[in-house]
């Protein structure tokens, strides 16, 4: 049992990783059994040979595993126990006095390495094209099972109570005034901060409207339509890994954890326009944004190492369990009180339209609609999506 | 280009398992880089940890890696290419002179193994308490990508597809009348044989209602139907089939569930055992205690598992789904012509759900036999053989020349 004390100590972290790792996964990658090639020329199959083929080869020669270390390594990293689970987080404080504190959350098959192009813009806006007044304190933690965070050994890591964890981190740091930013899961997680309201938190930004995966969203406008389609489409062709994961993590977890190609493509078939540009990546050496080879790879390799495939795949599961038990409880839960600020990015699954984010939040202050980037927006378009953060906490500093 | 004289060429076939393979496989059991164990004590949320390092323990120590040749190379085995692919099938004809064909369809996660152990009492029913008039002339054809036949190399290899190659394989064998059964996938396929209605089937038999699902949803939701409370619990349990992450995932992106089912011999155990709740506890008995149901043993599942392994099969058996998903959707659309032969029906008491005999009248008008079974799940002749057997003999008794229905 630990002391108070030591229980909210902030230690420092650096990322190891032992060279016969390394060769592990280099020796799996070349012994790699491969399935026949799949019978059409697109995506609806799932993730093709050629992409995973291109991927694989990259990996093993030419990748340089010595990023995922040194990349980390370069941003000061913590480690603080919350809850019982050991809290991984990337924290850098911006030279500029005024600065506003912001937790953001990456999502799955994401990581804090998804956002690390971020923290200079949002930390050093003046170097960023910024002003001294668009500057944040920035705290990146990794979700419970995700990277180095730990994973939980009890039921009930949900994103509520990652939620309440984060209000806690925050704390910890001893910020009274802050603002947090999710997609993806990290969306869930920053939604639910705002319907939790903790003290100090003065409003939320996200990328991906998560509430109308609690039920179908109007669809009367020409807008409306077209993204209630897009969800259809993905609840029809793209949902396999989504209820895989919801329902049975430990058993795709055994393929996530024992082949590193098995964790490649089930990482890669996400949503279809992170598919064809990660593609594009690997098989045409055409990346877009900053959804670069090296950079995808970061990321593979971090869920690797951690062998974290059946823990991050859990949190699916804790969720699904949650959601069920709002909808069997017939309450739904509170608004969110603070401003919202909301960004669509038109690669992302569904085009979220205004109308949506005002329906799902009543203070929303802030929507914008910006001219490209995807689901992983912070990691494929860190300046864009710095401007969008920048804009949306604007009137809340 | 084959002539066509080669084409349909019935070639007799013996599997050979190289011991390079087998090495690997140990090898790469042996190196299994395993997940924490799951959060709760139960199989929700999937395949326990402690049952798969059981198995897998068991595979690479004490497994008979010669039972999959010995197994399959006991009984007949042939190719023959039809429709541009070589099928694989055990044939056997029974002593008896007025036995009756059979073309039995194996489903996933199973293979021709799940049925071995019907092959004597069907072909050999006086060795097995049964009367010579029983008789059966038994074809067990793996479906195209499972096992040793060949995987499809284009799009449109459905059920129905399918279907028509194993009416051409019977009618290739001499066959002019014959019936038809399956579970699972195999049902899916028989239904297509019921509905295709080739010359010389005369009926079929299910032990699971593949029935084409706007037929199979308007039997459930049919108001004229008595709406009993064993209608809403089956009606529950059916909807719960088609939530389960495995089918959703093999639908969309076989591809992708490929890759672990090929590189990773436990992500394959584990997918393959994650079918069911009842085979699951079952199986798991077997190796955690050491008491199997019936033919649900550690070899006998182990021998399944390791024929996808050595045959590669994980991505193109599930690709079925893929193509199930499209037909399905196609055959909502425009549905399908009903079945006319007279159709028989068993129902396991552990299967996935319970199909009530108004849910299968509805889905087959011409339903001749209906019977619930004293005991079995979803894998039936391969946990029961026995039982499994005397249905089919009733079921199709009144379809033997020389009786009147």
């Amino acid at each position: 049992m630990s002391t108070v004390e030591t229980a909210t100590e902030i230690r420092t972290f650096q990322v190891e990783i032992a060279g016969a790792q390394i060769d592990d996964v280099r020796r799996r990658i070349a012994t790699t059994r491969w399935p026949s090639k799949e019978l059409v020329d697109d995506r609806s199959q799932g993730v093709q040979l050629a992409t995973m083929k291109a991927l694989t080869d990259y990996w093993e020669s030419d990748y340089d595993f010595g990023r995922v270390a040194a990349r980390l390594n370069a941003l000061p990293q913590f480690m603080t126990e919350i809850d019982g689970v050991d809290i991984h987080f990337i924290h850098v404080r911006s030279q500029h006095e005024n600065a506003l504190p912001l937790i953001m959350t990456h999502g799955w098959p994401g990581s804090v390495i998804e956002l690390l192009e971020t923290v200079g813009p949002l930390t050093d806006p003046t170097a960023h094209g910024g002003q001294a007044e668009d500057a944040f304190h920035l705290v990146l933690p990794s979700l419970p099972g995700y990277g180095f965070s730990g994973e939980p050994t009890e039921l009930g890591w949900n994103v509520g109570r990652v939620a309440q964890a984060w209000a806690e981190l925050m704390n910890r740091l001893g910020y009274t005034r802050y603002v947090a930013q999710g997609g993806d899961v990290g969306a869930a997680v920053t939604d639910t901060m705002g319907r939790q309201a903790p003290e100090g938190l003065l409003g939320i930004h996200t990328n991906l409207l998560v509430t109308v995966l609690a039920g179908p969203p109007p669809a009367e406008s020409e807008e409306e339509r077209a993204a209630a389609g897009q969800l259809a489409a993905f609840r029809e062709t793209g949902f396999g890994y989504f209820l895989e994961m919801a329902t049975r993590p430990q058993t795709i977890g055994y393929g996530l954890l024992d082949s590193p190609v098995a964790l490649a493509g089930w990482m890669l078939d996400h949503d279809t326009d992170s598919y064809y540009k990660i593609a594009g990546a690997f098989v045409d050496g055409r990346p877009t944004g900053n959804l670069t080879r090296d950079n995808i790879l970061d990321n593979i390799t971090l869920y690797w190492l951690t062998g974290t495939g059946a823990s991050a795949a859990r949190s699916y599961w804790e969720d699904a369990l949650a959601r069920a038990q709002i909808v069997a409880s017939g309450k739904a839960p509170p608004a969110v009180s603070v401003p919202v600020g909301f960004t669509t990015f038109p690669g992302e699954i569904w085009r979220t339209p205004r109308s949506w984010a005002e329906k799902s939040y009543p203070t929303l202050s802030y929507f914008n609609e910006v001219d490209r980037g995807g689901h992983f927006a912070a990691w494929e378009e860190p300046e864009l999506f710095t401007t969008e953060v920048r804009a949306a906490f604007e009137s809340l500093r | 280009m084959s002539t066509v004289a080669t084409a349909t060429d019935i070639r007799p076939f013996q599997i050979e398992v190289d011991e390079e393979q087998i090495d690997d496989l140990r090898r790469r059991i042996a190196t299994t880089r395993w997940p924490a164990n799951e959060l709760v004590e139960d199989a929700s949320q999937g395949v326990q940890l402690a049952l798969l390092q059981e198995l897998a323990r068991y595979w690479a120590e004490d497994y008979d890696f010669g039972r999959l040749e010995a197994r399959l190379n006991a009984v007949p085995q042939f190719m023959t290419e039809i429709d541009g692919l070589d099928i694989h099938f055990i044939h056997v004809r029974s002593e008896q002179a007025n036995a009756l064909p059979v073309i039995i369809t194996h489903g996933w996660p199973g293979s021709v193994i799940e049925m071995l152990d019907v092959i004597e009492p069907l072909t050999d029913p006086t060795a097995y308490g049964g009367d010579s008039t029983d008789a059966f002339d038994v074809v067990i054809p793996s479906i195209p990508g499972y096992g040793f036949s060949s995987e499809p190399t284009e799009v449109g290899w459905d059920n129905g597809r399918v279907g028509q190659a194993w009416a051409e394989l019977m009618r290739r064998l001499g066959y002019t009348r014959y019936v038809a059964q399956g579970g699972d996938q195999g049902a899916g396929v028989t239904d297509g044989m019921g509905r295709q209605a080739p010359d010389g089937l005369i009926g079929v038999h299910f032990n699971f209602l593949g029935a084409a699902p706007r037929e199979l949803l308007m039997a459930a939701l049919n108001i004229r139907l008595a709406w009993s409370s064993d209608d809403r619990e089956q009606l529950s349990k059916f909807i719960g089939v088609a939530k389960r992450g495995y089918i959703a995932e093999m639908g969309e992106h076989p591809q992708t569930i490929g890759y672990p089912l090929l590189d990773s011999p436990i992500g394959l155990a584990a997918w393959m055992l994650d079918h069911d709740a009842d085979s699951y506890e079952k199986i798991s008995r077997a190796f955690l205690e050491g008491q199997p149901s019936g033919g649900l043993t550690r070899d006998n599942i182990l021998d399944n598992i390791t024929l996808y392994w050595v045959t590669g099969t994980g991505a193109s058996t599930s690709r079925l789904y893929w193509e199930y998903g499209r037909s399905a959707t196609a055959a909502f659309k425009n549905p399908p012509p009903h079945v006319s032969l007279p159709v028989a029906y068993t129902v396991f008491p552990n299967e996935l759900f319970q199909a009530p005999r108004h849910w299968v009248k509805h889905a087959y008008h011409n339903l001749i036999y209906y019977n619930e079974a004293e005991k079995g799940g979803h894998f039936a002749a391969w946990e029961e053989p026995e039982i499994f057997t005397k249905e089919l003999r009733a079921a199709f008794r009144p379809l033997r020349e020389g009786r009147t229905s």
